[in-house]
């Protein structure tokens, strides 16, 4: 296995997500699969090759500091699942 | 033989650009908007919304790691910094890893004792969070409480302003804090308010045995909201952390929560909550290559910094008063003022002193009338100087009807005063004459009192010696 029980744990708990035992096992699978197919990559000799952030061959792609119409509260709040008036409400942080 | 210790403090600042909209959505930026109305699907993280870089902000960071003298990158690239709190509703915040817009820069500080050149490690872009309100719950779950989430501040643009660990005290600390935000309010990058928030800085402090290279373990010290809370805060942790040592101790990396009211510094999270950002390059943002000719173009609209203007004014006056002038952003002002033929002590002082403690906005001032007001100074009345500087920076304003007012200095006028009020304070009279020197300010106060403040306290002094020592 590429990855252990221990970082499928380490990885639920930065994301908030509780997980039980089948469910860490279930994900250590497929993981570790997603993980070897991408060391694949390792087998090549990259030495003179820089690390690619981004497909495309562009660059400098930017707006101009000019504002534009914000979204309503009644549309910013639509799919927030708990309001406050004209705050989101969330639990205790 | 006991250790002299040295303090090692480094400095992690953030400043709140002011461009106009958002760093990475056209949402308006900055305070007085009602409460998430300044919101869309980028910096709501809507799915599939897609950020767009603010063209002025990465600008004006370039401009900022020029004033700093820092390397301008030839590709700079976001990256994701993971974290996950409900200020923050992408789960990750767009900052900058390993290859930031500025790095290896420097901003010499001018001191007392000579200048020290401090170190900037980098000064990247990246996006501020939302603001959350904790508040308890009203009435449905007694005791309960809930975070309300304002997201105006959400993804506005930020600079995260990153020192070297080479101050070595919470002196050349604030004055580095001090000429930092001169220096970004002067290039018009930000207003840099402690108090709302658009300057904001954490510290860094470790202690050595002074002569050692060694870092020890640092602790963080977050939420300072002002230059003298800074100082102070550094100084009681650097005296914490020699006691530990010095009784044999370990000091917890840790961060602390400074409350200026509290004797001690509390702990705000250990390192077992350490974070994992797991940064990794945003593959929603295109890298940026600044063009050769857009950073000369930076590079010539950056005047005279305050540094080479505490240095400059150094020359003339004291450092002390070079430096709250400058600082203070009152320097332009005190060299127009000098211009007009007013002393440039006395103009320094009448700033540094009386104009400081008035709160009026230097730009709102006319120079030529605080010049005229500068150079009555001594002739006037204190009352109706105070007065007349208390209004310099009303629209219109003219210090001619109080520099008309001048303090009657006229013996023939004040002899008689003096001869009134010495008749009438026998017991006074008598103990002076027996030696008792202090009872000159009562006479003179006495005269200043019965002329209602319009006589030249200088003049006043010396007649009454006279009158007294007959």
């Amino acid at each position: 296995m590429a990855i252990t029980k221990e970082e499928v744990l380490h990885v639920a708990r930065l994301a908030r997500l509780e997980l039980n035992d089948a469910e860490v096992e279930r994900f250590q699978g497929q993981l570790s699969a997603i993980l070897e197919a991408v060391s694949k990559v390792a087998e090549l000799d990259l030495t003179d090759v820089p690390p690619t952030s981004h497909p495309l061959e562009v660059s400098n792609a930017w707006g101009e500091d000019i504002p534009h119409t914000s979204l309503t509260l009644d549309e910013a709040f639509a799919n927030a699942p708990d309001r406050d008036d004209d705050h989101f409400r969330v639990p205790p942080a | 033989m006991s250790i002299t210790w040295e303090p090692v403090i480094g400095l992690e600042i953030h400043v709140q650009l002011k461009t106009e909209t958002k760093m990475f959505c056209r949402c308006r930026n900055g305070f007085g908007g009602d409460p998430n109305t300044q919101t869309c699907p980028v910096c709501l993280a809507f799915p599939g919304a897609l950020p767009v870089p603010n063209r002025r902000a990465i600008e004006e960071t370039i401009k900022l790691g020029l004033a700093l003298e820092c390397s301008i990158a030839d590709r700079a690239v976001f990256h994701r910094k993971n974290y996950f709190y409900p200020d923050l509703p992408k789960a990750y915040q767009i900052s900058q890893y390993d290859e930031p817009l500025c790095a290896d820069g420097r901003l010499v500080v001018p001191t007392a004792d000579g200048e020290v050149e401090i170190g900037i490690v980098r000064a990247h872009l990246e996006e501020d969070a939302a603001k959350n309100v904790h508040v308890a719950a009203s009435g449905r779950i007694h005791g309960a409480t809930a975070t309300l989430v304002d997201f105006n501040r959400g993804g506005s643009p930020l600079v995260e302003i990153v020192t070297a660990p080479n101050i070595h005290s919470s002196d050349v600390a604030k004055r580095f804090l001090q000429l930092l935000r001169q220096t970004v309010v002067e290039l018009g990058l930000s207003e840099a308010e402690l108090d709302k928030g658009s300057m904001r800085f954490d510290v860094n402090v470790s202690v050595r045995p002074l002569g050692s290279d060694e870092l020890r373990t640092r602790t963080e010290l977050k939420n300072m909201n002002s230059f003298n809370f800074a100082a102070k805060g550094i100084e009681r942790e650097i005296a914490r952390q020699i006691k530990i040592y010095e009784n044999g101790g370990t000091v917890d990396q840790e961060t602390l929560h400074f409350d200026p009211t509290a004797e001690e510094s509390a702990p705000m999270r250990s390192k077992e909550e350490a974070q994992d950002y797991r940064y990794f390059p945003e593959p929603d943002l295109v890298p940026v290559h600044p063009a050769p000719e857009v950073i000369e173009a930076l590079r010539s609209q950056i005047g005279e910094l305050p540094t080479a203007r505490i240095r400059r004014i150094a020359n003339t006056l004291s450092f002390y008063d070079a430096d709250v002038l400058v600082t203070g952003g009152l320097d332009r002002l005190w060299a127009a003022v000098v211009d007009g033929g007013a002393d440039p002590k006395e103009a320094a002082n009448v700033l540094a002193n009386s104009f400081v403690a008035s709160g009026i906005d230097p730009d709102a001032v006319n120079p030529a009338e605080l010049t005229k007001l500068v150079i009555a100074r001594s002739e006037i009345p204190r009352g109706v100087f105070d007065e007349a500087l208390a209004k310099v920076g009303e629209p219109g304003f003219s210090a001619d009807p109080y520099t008309a007012q001048k303090a009657v200095s006229d013996a023939s006028a004040l002899e008689p005063i003096i001869a009134a009020i010495i008749e009438a304070n026998p017991g006074q009279v008598e103990q002076y004459r027996g030696g008792k020197q202090g009872l000159l300010g009562f006479f003179v106060g006495q005269v200043m009192k019965e002329t209602g403040g319009t006589a030249d306290a200088r003049v006043v002094s010396e007649l009454v010696r006279e009158q007294l020592g007959a």
